[in-house]
């Protein structure tokens, strides 16, 4: 695995893949990837702590549903997360996410350069390539 | 290639042919100058060829002259449904439900404007909360939030921000009918909340402009326009509840595809028949944000209204033109092949516009027809245009919705210098205020295709007119 994520250029939005050896680490990346549109997750101090938890059917819809809660959390809370540690269980059918997630208020990030508004399910895949996990989304800004 | 495929038909009109791809239903139809084809996206045409294949479409799948790619529909498409046969999708309106524009007209003119529009930009730019995650400056209760949802502009109106005029110059009367707060989701209404009353960031703006150019006296007569009269245009929507309410329901929708049997080219075009509880429960939590984007905006005039008046006493003028929605799906009547229909108009980035007559047509203007509200991108014109009769037979009565990206919100901010575009608009005269420089970056005129080409080919080909020309005096951008 060469890197953890790349953007590809799309107009008008911002669109990633997210690459894990294993599947809590390719989830993980595409929080980061997210977070990483917004600033630079290395500027947040990791001062806050929430716990996520989903269930879903596919990993796909897990994904999307992971990345459409961080962003609620960061309108409605108002926190800019940085680092997150994610537990992915079950099998096909029934998927559970845990995850702790650890940022900042966002008033502490007054230079947040771009607006992640929502995750689409254009493009959307999660799947296993060469022995990698990639997770691609396309996300609305 | 793709584009090989388009047909050129007649002067603006290029088609994609229904044998383009498997499955499509009717063709598709795609409004460009041969200037504006040269830019033409492929994946612009894969996308408004892939909404042909959804059921019940009816006579075209149509991309309006901005158009350009989106995901699931493009930017700029309109597509036409079959209330009995078709089918209702979330992507096809977007997640900012009822983004739209709205253009008040003052009494005041630009002579009087201009030497005091950098204090008034700035009374603008305190006075109506921007920028990312912005939060307003009121807070509604629980209780206030559903009647926002269920009766949009009319909530704001009887809470003291604009008056009962208001209402009736505005589409749908601000308050779309068949919302039900009950089908949107707590998450949408937590997003909702702290933002109402706020123009949030990306595209949308306030603007103080002034009328530079009347192309018809008749219809500006009616819309109360003048050359040198100062308006005001707001551009916003739904904010987090609208794209809460999306995000919902392009998940339930999703599940509801593979449930009917609806084969999708792109997940994003998850949709559902008319009629199944699906629809029905995302045409309610739509039309909600709707409202709630509606109410948005006429809570924004207030304040505009409050500032203009501090500075230039109560008696002056701000009435509301017209306010139009750009990303919106709703039921119409509709003549097909010599039969009145109702359809599901999807517009996602394409205003409705309405020819004279229409009884959505507000009294003041049903003579003349709808107005059409088009802003420019920032520093650039804009325009108000009129629906007409040619609308409603060649584009369900729909036009275009502004100038259309032709760059990418990242690929601007790594290339484009918002401190550079700002002093650049100054030499020009206008005032450009924003959270900050990136905010300018990423809106920056050359990542829009040239607004006049749009305008013009809408002109053309007669699905609205040219009424006027306004140009910026002043920006408070989101």
């Amino acid at each position: 695995m060469e890197k953890d994520f790349e953007y590809l250029e799309h107009t008008a939005d911002a669109e990633f893949i997210a690459y894990g050896r294993t599947v809590d680490e390719a989830f993980e990346n595409a929080a980061l990837a997210t977070a990483g549109l917004m600033l630079d997750p290395k500027a947040v101090k990791p001062t806050v702590e929430k716990n996520v938890e989903l269930s879903g059917d596919a990993l796909d819809t897990l994904l999307y549903d992971w990345l459409s809660e961080l962003l609620y959390i960061f309108e409605v809370d108002r926190i800019v997360f940085a680092k997150f540690q994610v537990r992915v269980t079950g099998e096909n059918g029934a998927y559970s996410l845990n995850a702790i997630i650890y940022g900042e208020g966002v008033e502490k990030h007054p230079d947040i350069f771009m607006h992640v508004k929502a995750v689409t399910f254009h493009d959307l895949r999660f799947e296993k390539r060469n022995n990698i996990y990639e997770a691609q989304v396309l996300l609305d800004i | 290639m793709v584009l090989d495929k388009v047909k050129k038909i007649s002067e603006d009109i290029w088609e994609i042919p229904q044998d383009y791809k498997p499955g499509m239903n009717v063709p598709g139809r795609i409004f460009l100058s041969d200037k504006l084809m040269e830019g033409l996206e492929s994946g612009a045409v894969e996308q408004t060829a892939n909404i042909a294949t959804l059921p019940g479409i009816q006579k075209y799948s149509m991309a309006m002259p901005d158009v350009h790619i989106g995901y699931g529909f493009p930017i700029g498409g309109v597509a036409a449904f079959d209330a009995d046969t078709g089918v209702i999708s979330p992507g096809g309106v977007g997640f900012d439900i009822n983004c739209g524009v709205r253009l008040l007209r003052s009494s005041l003119t630009a002579d009087q404007v201009r030497p005091r529009a950098n204090d008034l930009i700035n009374a603008l730019y305190e006075a109506v909360p921007s920028g990312l995650g912005s939060k307003s400056g009121f807070l509604v209760n629980d209780a206030q939030l559903n009647e926002v949802f269920r009766i949009g502009a009319r909530w704001a109106v009887e809470n003291g921000f604009g008056v009962k005029a208001d209402l009736e110059h505005c589409e749908e009367n601000g308050e779309m009918k068949g919302a039900d707060p009950a089908k949107v989701s707590k998450k949408a209404h937590d997003r909702g909340k702290p933002q109402l009353g706020t123009l949030g960031s990306g595209n949308h703006f306030l603007e103080i402009q002034m009328v530079e150019k009347i192309y018809d006296e008749t219809v500006a007569k009616a819309f109360g326009l003048r050359e040198g009269q100062v308006t005001v245009m707001i551009h916003c929507g739904s904010r987090g509840a609208g794209h809460q309410i999306c995000t919902d329901y392009v998940k339930v929708m999703e599940r509801a595809s593979g449930k009917y049997g609806i084969r999708l080219y792109d997940r994003q075009l998850a949709c559902a028949p008319l009629g199944s509880p699906e629809a029905q429960d995302y045409f309610a939590a739509m039309a909600a944000g709707a409202n709630y984007a509606w109410a948005n905006r006429q809570i924004i005039s207030h304040w505009v209204r409050e500032a203009f008046k501090k500075h230039y006493g109560p008696d002056i003028k701000m009435d509301l033109l017209y306010d139009v929605a750009h990303n919106v799906a709703k039921f119409e009547e509709h003549e097909v092949d010599g039969v009145m229909k109702t359809l599901c108009v999807h517009r996602k980035g394409a205003t409705r516009a309405f020819p004279p007559g229409r009884p959505e047509v507000p009294l003041a203007y049903r003579e003349v027809g709808q107005p059409v509200i088009i802003p420019g991108s920032m520093g650039s014109a804009s325009y108000v245009l009129v629906g007409t009769q040619k609308g409603m037979q060649l584009t369900f009565g729909s036009t275009c919705h502004g100038a259309g990206r032709v760059m990418s919100r990242h690929e601007a901010l790594k290339d484009i210098r918002g401190n550079e575009v700002k002093r650049e608009l100054l030499e020009r005269g206008i005032i450009v205020k924003a959270p900050k420089d990136s905010a300018i970056a990423e809106e920056a005129p050359e990542v829009y295709k040239d607004i006049d080409n749009v305008v013009d080919v809408v002109d053309r080909l007669g699905i609205s007119k040219k009424v006027a020309r306004l140009t910026p005096i002043a920006v408070a951008k989101g």
